[in-house]
């Protein structure tokens, strides 16, 4: 099908001058990649092991937490959780997948103006790229101060 | 509609018959994601903890669990459209079938698996 001969191509990733709407592009279509495979995953092996029951939920926990120091409970004390903190590995893939899904969200908040033909002047789109950066940064680190507070 | 000028053929959506209703789904699946991942994310926030108890007790609620299945059906809708288009733009011809049949085998296998874990929850089948 395809000839062998060189066809002249456009110009591409290596031509233009980076700017941030393109990086928000590029973002966008890296961020929910990443969403669809890796939070898929996550979301859906979450599920499955919440319906597996207490034991397989356990384990699912066990994957993502440090062991728990040992305890020695005396009668009548509570004991404490059976699990410690996230490893920073897993830490690092829940911060990540934060960001991803605002940066997905605030980007295609974005695509959605764009569709209506607002928003193409070279000023605006450009402050409307820096916009989702900024918001997806400042919505992860609001997230997430509120879970390692609340803890 | 119409067959016979070139305008009556862009009426009746073009030759293949089916490209703006791709772009349609993914601006609706875009919209409801909005939606159902804000309050999925916000729900988990405000959960307790994340233990097998409270996270059962909690899907085990209809106003919990047919969210959950709308956000399955909405999400993995959207993300099938998205890699698809990702896809077209990098393979191209046998790799690019490959990757498309596995691309709906995921989705749907990962999809089934989720809606028959939130039914079971749902339904009482789990103890906890």
């Amino acid at each position: 099908m395809a000839s062998e001969r060189k066809r002249p191509l456009s110009p591409h990733l290596t031509i233009w001058k980076w700017g941030p709407h393109m990086l928000v592009s590029i973002l966008h279509r890296a961020t929910g990649t990443g969403l669809a495979l890796a939070g898929t995953i996550l979301f859906v092996g979450w599920l499955t092991a919440a319906a597996s029951g207490a034991d397989a939920y356990a384990r699912f926990i066990d994957l993502v937490t440090y062991d728990a120091p040992a305890q020695v409970v005396a009668p009548g004390e509570a004991a404490l959780p059976a699990h410690g903190g996230l490893t920073w590995f897993w830490t690092l893939v829940l911060v990540g997948l934060t960001w991803a899904f605002f940066q997905h969200m605030f980007s295609g908040i974005r695509h959605l103006v764009l569709d209506t033909g607002a928003g193409y002047e070279l000023r605006m789109n450009k402050k409307w790229a820096m916009a989702t950066i900024a918001g997806s940064l400042a919505a992860t680190v609001l997230v997430w101060a509120y879970i390692v507070t609340r803890h | 509609m119409g067959t016979g000028t070139g305008i009556g053929r862009v009426r009746g959506l073009g030759s293949a018959k089916s490209g703006a209703h791709h772009w349609w789904l993914q601006r609706l699946t875009a919209g409801g994601n909005i939606l159902l991942l804000l309050w999925f994310v916000f729900s988990l926030l405000q959960l307790p903890s994340l233990d097998h108890k409270n996270v059962v007790q909690w899907i085990s609620s209809p106003l919990v669990a047919v969210p959950l299945l709308l956000l399955v059906v909405n999400t993995f809708w959207h993300f099938r459209l998205g890699l698809q288009v990702v896809i077209e733009d990098y393979q191209h011809n046998e790799s690019r079938v490959v990757a498309l049949v596995l691309l709906n085998f995921y989705t749907v296998g990962a999809a089934a698996l989720a809606i028959f874990a939130i039914l079971k929850i749902a339904f009482g089948g789990v103890a906890v």
